[in-house]
């Protein structure tokens, strides 16, 4: 188990879209992190279990019509190994800032490609996104 | 032979000039030289007024940008629409319950937006039915039909829904006289003059909810009940009516109906209503009536039928009603923002009556009356008369208000709109029509506080304004600018079913307010398949449940054996979309209703009955991916008895599930 919150939002989440939407001006645009409020997470090496179990409830209703929790891919791709591939901050920003991601960052774009269906805005509050976080770390083995 | 043809010829080209003889001899200069500046809104822009146009006898309410004229949304009210399941879910059949059972079709007339403080408040537009009387409250958030109610004692709604200045009451007013609902119905039609009375609603509206209750109704003479206006400001708790055949007749109304010089406006003091009904002076009469609510949180229309309405009778209660002599039969009767001058619109007048209210309030103070009609004091015309604008035109209508103490007023005989000064009673300006035009709009024309920038003219034929379409032609809207002295004509527009009324409010006031999305956690719909894992398909006797996800692009379950013939089947389709503008629709084959359209985190449900063996396919009617062709599913309908089990999945025998 470990702290209340497996994970920290950093103090800039409030900066604004007008600054997020510019990140070719902006040379320190970082394609590991992404477009959107996430730019620093810190990630606890323990999972916050019941965080998980919240993002379980929300993965049922929003998510699982599209991923897998394996690594086979659905609608979109399986969940497996997810925050092994991707940064906290990134996977974050994809939740919560889905268009402008798939308009801007060169990754999901990629992956747009394969799976040829956008991923929908599912409206997620950041609170939700991150308790999803959390259940992806469950599924890919954090205790 | 060739004699005859020649004279056939000259006929027609007769006829034709008498035809369009209410047409300029110049139609360029009917039409202002910089009218594609003011009226193009390009392309990614925002209009500047939302405009709620009565879709007549299509039953429902479009709604159009303005300047640009460009169709918005057709909101569903009072008719069926199968483009959007409205009346044909099942969540949606219970807004057109009537006591007559549903009724899937009415003429909607005359759309009333909310206010506060007599100004638009953008919460509510509100629209009347007017063959089964009904009145609509229509949700600004979400441009859909969030209530209806039925009204008893009543028959062709007309004079309906104007509102009070806080919008504390929208009042209903018969145009049909009839006899009440308790009382025997079976009597000779003949007898209109002993039996035969109007009714008029006063409903009331939740300050916060906008629910609406028909507080109590007025039983008045049997007369023909048109149309009516709040008094605002100073004139605030009165309400007035026009009425036409006061000679109570009861046949060929065109002739008979048009015998006395003058019918009446009347004067309803709904202040002293409220009072009598506070002191328990109301009868309660017993009728059916259906009250019909769209619950947003279990998506489902919730119907009931009430059984009593509070009756008070303004013969025998004294000073609610006063009749204000009008010429003649008339149509509009209109308050200006001040609320000092009501404009009377008599249909065959040759003048415009203006009525002052403060010399109707000395007229009823000083009993200045000329008798009583069915006992209901008649004022002396010229104890209330302010003045008359003389020769204005032919068959005048209705009238709208700038604000800066003019009036606009519509004329269908001679096609044109005529703008006068109120305290002058001067015409000032006339522009033509296209043609026969029946309502006008000025956005916020009706309140305390017009935006005096358009005047919109609705008109009744088209004839050659636009390509012919077979004998049926398009009505139209026409958008004049009136923010100088003169009225220029800079755009027009065909308009759905015919236009009546209509009403306009600023974007800002409804833009910002807009339901994107119902959020999926607050989905309480019986049948709702909160995510994908919680799909199935059930059997109740011989109704099968499916509880489906639509998500892009796929339905769960999209494979579904083991209906049998007998069964009815419910599809309960939840969007599990939480994005803007991503509706799923979903239709099967040979269903005898029509499809779902169903919005973001919205659950609806299709009633299948099938009629025969077979592979049924079913799939999503509203474009919504790039792999939206790939959005479908089968069913298979077994015969009567046979015992293939009830079967679901999606995704292949990997995910099968057997119930």
């Amino acid at each position: 188990m470990g702290s209340d919150s497996g994970i920290t939002p950093a103090a800039d989440t409030k900066s604004t879209p007008a600054e997020e939407s510019k990140p070719k001006e902006n040379p320190s645009y970082d394609p590991e992190r992404g477009i959107g409020k996430f730019q620093n997470v810190t990630v606890n090496p323990d999972l916050n279990a019941s965080l998980a179990t919240t993002g379980e409830k929300s993965f049922n209703v929003k998510c699982a019509s599209c991923h897998k929790l394996t690594d086979e891919k659905l609608v979109g791709p399986g969940w497996k190994g997810v925050t092994a591939r991707r940064k906290a901050e990134w996977i974050l920003n994809f939740m919560t800032n889905t268009d402008e991601m798939l308009n801007k960052d060169p990754q999901a774009q990629a992956q747009l490609e394969i799976c040829l269906v956008r991923m929908p805005n599912q409206s997620l509050a950041d609170d939700e996104a991150l308790s999803l976080y959390e259940y992806m770390r469950k599924n890919d083995g954090v205790k | 032979m060739n004699n005859r043809f020649f004279m056939a010829g000259a006929m027609i080209l007769a006829g034709a000039c008498l035809f369009l003889g209410c047409k300029p001899k110049n139609m360029n200069n009917a039409v202002s030289a910089d009218a594609a500046i003011k009226a193009f809104v390009p392309p990614g822009q925002y209009d500047e007024y939302y405009n709620f146009v009565s879709g007549g006898f299509s039953g429902q309410m479009a709604v159009y940008g303005i300047p640009s004229g460009r169709l918005l949304r057709v909101i569903p009210v009072f008719s069926v629409d199968p483009e959007k399941g409205y009346g044909y879910a099942e969540e949606t059949k219970g807004m057109l319950n009537t006591s007559h059972g549903i009724v899937p079709w009415d003429d909607l007339h005359h759309p009333e937006l909310s206010q506060t403080n007599g100004e638009i408040d953008g919460r509510w537009v509100f629209g009347n039915a007017n063959n089964t009387p009904r009145v609509a409250r229509i949700d600004l958030t979400t441009f859909r039909t969030a209530e209806i109610i039925e009204l008893p004692n009543s028959a062709g709604n007309h004079s309906s829904p104007f509102a009070t200045e806080n919008t504390e009451y929208v009042v209903a007013g018969t145009r049909f006289s009839v006899p009440a609902d308790d009382v025997n119905g079976d009597i000779p039609i003949s007898t209109y003059k002993e039996n035969f009375k109007g009714y008029i609603s006063f409903i009331s509206i939740g300050k916060e909810d906008g629910a609406m209750d028909i507080a109590f109704q007025l039983q008045c003479p049997g007369v023909n009940f048109d149309l009516a206006r709040a008094g605002k400001a100073k004139s605030h708790g009165w309400f007035f009516f026009s009425c036409y055949n006061t000679e109570q007749a009861n046949t060929l109304l065109e002739v008979n109906a048009s015998q006395r010089d003058k019918d009446f406006i009347m004067a309803v003091n709904w202040k002293k209503a409220e009072e009598y009904l506070a002191a328990g002076k109301g009868r309660k009469v017993k009728t059916k009536y259906a009250h019909n609510r769209y619950d947003e949180s279990t998506h489902s229309a919730v119907s009931e039928i009430r059984d009593e309405v509070i009756v008070l009778d303004t013969k025998e209660l004294k000073d609610i009603c006063y009749f204000i002599p009008c010429p003649k039969s008339p149509h509009g009767c209109d308050v200006d923002p001040t609320g000092e001058y009501i404009v009377g619109s008599g249909k065959l007048a040759a003048v415009i009556p203006v009525f002052s209210f403060d010399k109707l309030q000395k007229a009823i103070a000083d009993k200045a009356f000329d008798g009583e009609f069915e006992g209901i004091p008649v004022v002396k015309y010229e104890a209330a008369l302010y003045g008359e604008v003389q020769k204005p035109g032919l068959g005048p209508l209705h009238t709208e208000f700038d604000g800066k103490g003019n009036a606009y007023t519509s004329f269908f005989v001679s096609s044109e709109v005529v703008k006068w000064n109120i305290q002058e009673l001067k015409v000032l300006d006339r522009a033509p029509t296209y043609y026969s035009v029946g309502h006008l709009c000025v956005p916020g024309g009706n309140t305390r506080k017009p935006s005096p920038k358009y005047v919109i003219a609705y008109n009744k034929i088209t004839k050659d304004r636009y390509l012919p379409t077979g004998p049926e032609l398009a009505q139209s809207a026409q958008l004049y600018d009136i923010s100088g002295d003169k009225m220029t004509l800079i755009n027009d527009f065909p308009t759905i079913g015919e236009p009546h009324y209509a009403q306009a409010a600023p974007a800002e006031l409804i833009k910002n307010n807009s339901v994107k999305i119902y959020k999926l956690e607050e989905n309480h719909h019986p049948y709702v398949a909160m995510g994908e894992p919680t799909a199935k398909v059930v059997r109740e006797g011989n109704q099968i449940h499916v509880y489906m996800t639509s998500i892009r692009s796929h339905f769960a379950p999209d494979n579904i054996e083991g209906i049998r013939m007998g069964d009815e089947v419910y599809f309960h389709v939840t969007n599990l979309e939480q994005d803007w503008d991503v509706p799923h629709g979903f239709a099967v084959k040979g269903a005898q209703n029509a499809e779902l359209l169903i919005m973001p985190g919205e659950t609806q449900t299709l009633k299948w009955t099938p009629d025969r063996v077979g592979i049924f396919p079913m799939y999503c009617t509203d474009f919504c991916s790039a792999l939206h062709q790939e959005m479908q599913g089968y069913v298979r309908v077994s015969p009567a008895g046979s015992n293939v089990p009830l079967s679901f999945s999606t995704g292949g025998s990997a995910e099968s599930k057997v119930n």
